[in-house]
């Protein structure tokens, strides 16, 4: 049904630390292995080992670089997947009901035995979260691992999106948005993050908690801002070599 | 956008058919027997062959029937449900003037409707996108329904009211554009807006996801079209609403100027709708540092 739930009891997303994110893509990679050999069409590639090599992801990292006036420039990795948006575009725009939001935690799914591969729910994200699947004909998108969260085979540990538990830099975040003392609501408020594109109205779930700021270092021009690590002026020496130095600069 | 040849021969050729439906569902020209049946068949050649070939692009084309279901938040599946209607209300009117020699307006009235709501629908398909924001404005409406006005009487054989048409479709099509060219800035089309880092100082794309190209460049970050956006502009504009206008109202009509005045219409057309989607630029691309002016 495309018709998005007035409500959701839970909201399960993502908070990601776009402080701590190093760009490393381990979360790409971990997402494309769970999702490639568990639920649902497998995350094709085409032409994988030729002149042209295109494929599925659910998830991919854009690196980013920020530079504010007369300050250095920083490097910003920007981790980009389905944000399971409460006023989601993608669902109401899908002709066939193949795309929803659950109603119990608020994960936005397609059915891909409904999916025609018609594209419109790709078009009406903002985000590109939405690929669709050139080998299947069918939209992929990031199920929030939910083959994994509730899969009482696995440990407890691993009970949480493929992404998060493969980060080594701990950037990413699982938990309960609707939980206002949960791990991530808190991350979130404190840290101040603020929904994603916010002018194109969706209510994403997921946050990005903004990279903190940066020691303000001041660099008065063009003087290099290692220099007082870097002895360059050699300290006077006394003795013997004191006075060769004093000697030869007198010639 | 990715001007995918099957979606514009489908909102092009369906349109038209739609349009001439409705002329001839009013009794517009007042025809019957065999050439109302000629019309008629003309009329659903295009509108059924412009539905068909919008499935060319679906992944899986068997599963479309299942479209029909969800008109209740999506303009894709209203489109579907319009167009059935009005192809069967429509096929009713023109079964019994055909067949039985019957008129029965009140059902031709409620088959034109439906062929005006239908193409309304499939214009909302484009025109609902916040994430396209060319798209997203009144005029993207307007503009189709002004094209199945204009073709749709050009093809009843209506040749001066389809002379007032594409005066009025230039016009709707000139006020797209216009609008159209604002709206990117105005929906806050910049990278700093789509990555929230803006607070931070200005932002550029240091590496991309990838080294290839990837579903979402191939479908949302088009940009041969704006290269020639303004030719295009004047391709269409001269072809579908200038000459063929000034060729219907200021010489005798006939098959000949007629015939002229539809290749012309139809260059304008297919042009018009290509720079439709290839010139519109989907918010996507701000990811990937495009759309920069």
């Amino acid at each position: 049904m495309t018709t998005l739930p007035q409500t959701t009891q839970k909201k399960l997303g993502l908070a990601i630390d776009l402080d701590i994110c190093v760009g490393c893509h381990a979360c790409v990679i971990n997402c494309k292995e769970w999702n490639t050999s568990n639920y649902g069409a497998p995350l094709s590639d085409q032409d994988a080992y030729g002149a042209n090599p295109v494929g599925t992801f659910l998830n991919r990292i854009h690196t980013y670089e920020v530079k504010a006036e007369n300050k250095p420039a920083q490097t910003v990795h920007f981790p980009k997947s389905c944000l399971h948006c409460e006023d989601a575009p993608c669902v109401t725009v899908c002709p066939t009901g193949a795309s929803y939001k659950r109603v119990e935690d608020g994960i936005v799914l397609v059915n891909e035995s409904d999916c025609i591969g018609c594209g419109l729910c790709a078009w009406a994200c903002p985000y590109g979260a939405r690929e669709l699947d050139a080998k299947e004909g069918v939209m992929k998108k990031c199920t929030l691992c939910v083959d994994r969260i509730y899969n009482e085979n696995l440990p407890e540990e691993d009970r949480e999106p493929a992404c998060v538990r493969t980060c080594p830099a701990n950037a990413r975040h699982f938990g309960d948005f609707a939980d206002p003392d949960s791990n991530v609501s808190v991350m979130s408020r404190e840290r101040g993050a603020v929904p994603l594109f916010d002018e194109q109205g969706t209510k994403p779930v997921n946050r990005y908690l903004p990279p903190r700021p940066k020691a303000d270092i001041q660099t008065d021009g063009d003087i290099d801002i290692l220099a007082p690590f870097l002895d360059t002026t050699p300290s006077p020496q006394k003795g013997l070599l004191g006075w060769l130095d004093k000697a030869l600069e007198a010639i | 956008m990715h001007p995918a040849p099957s979606v514009i021969v489908f909102t092009a050729l369906s349109g038209l058919g739609f349009g001439l439906l409705a002329f001839l569902a009013l009794g517009i020209p007042d025809v019957s027997g065999t050439t109302a049946f000629i019309f008629f068949f003309l009329g659903y050649a295009l509108a059924v062959g412009g539905l068909i070939s919008s499935t060319f692009h679906l992944g899986n084309p068997q599963r479309a029937l299942k479209a029909f279901s969800q008109w209740r938040t999506s303009w894709l599946s209203r489109e579907g449900v319009f167009a059935v209607l009005a192809l069967s209300v429509t096929g009713i009117y023109a079964a019994a003037l055909i067949f039985l020699d019957q008129k029965l307006p009140v059902v031709g009235m409620i088959g034109a409707a439906l062929s005006m709501v239908s193409v309304f629908c499939t214009s909302m398909i484009y025109g609902q996108l916040k994430t396209v924001p060319r798209w997203n404005q009144p005029m993207t409406p307007a503009v189709f329904i002004f094209f199945t006005l204009a073709g749709g009487a050009l093809l009843a054989a209506q040749l001066k009211l389809a002379a007032l048409f594409m005066i009025i479709l230039g016009g709707a099509q000139l006020l797209h554009w216009m609008i159209g060219d604002k709206r990117l800035n105005q929906e806050g089309g910049t990278i700093e807006a789509a990555t929230g880092l803006g607070h931070l100082g200005k932002v550029r794309l240091l590496e991309s996801p990838h080294s290839g190209e990837n579903y979402l460049l191939k479908e949302m970050a088009h940009e041969v079209g704006r290269k020639h956006a303004s030719k295009l502009r004047m391709i269409t504009i001269l072809f579908a609403c200038a000459l063929p206008a000034l060729l219907l109202l200021f010489t005798t009509p006939g098959h000949a100027t007629a015939a002229i005045a539809i290749v012309l219409h139809l260059i304008g057309l297919f042009a018009g709708r290509w720079l439709f989607f290839a010139e519109a630029e989907h918010v996507v691309a701000l990811y990937y540092d495009r759309h920069r002016a």
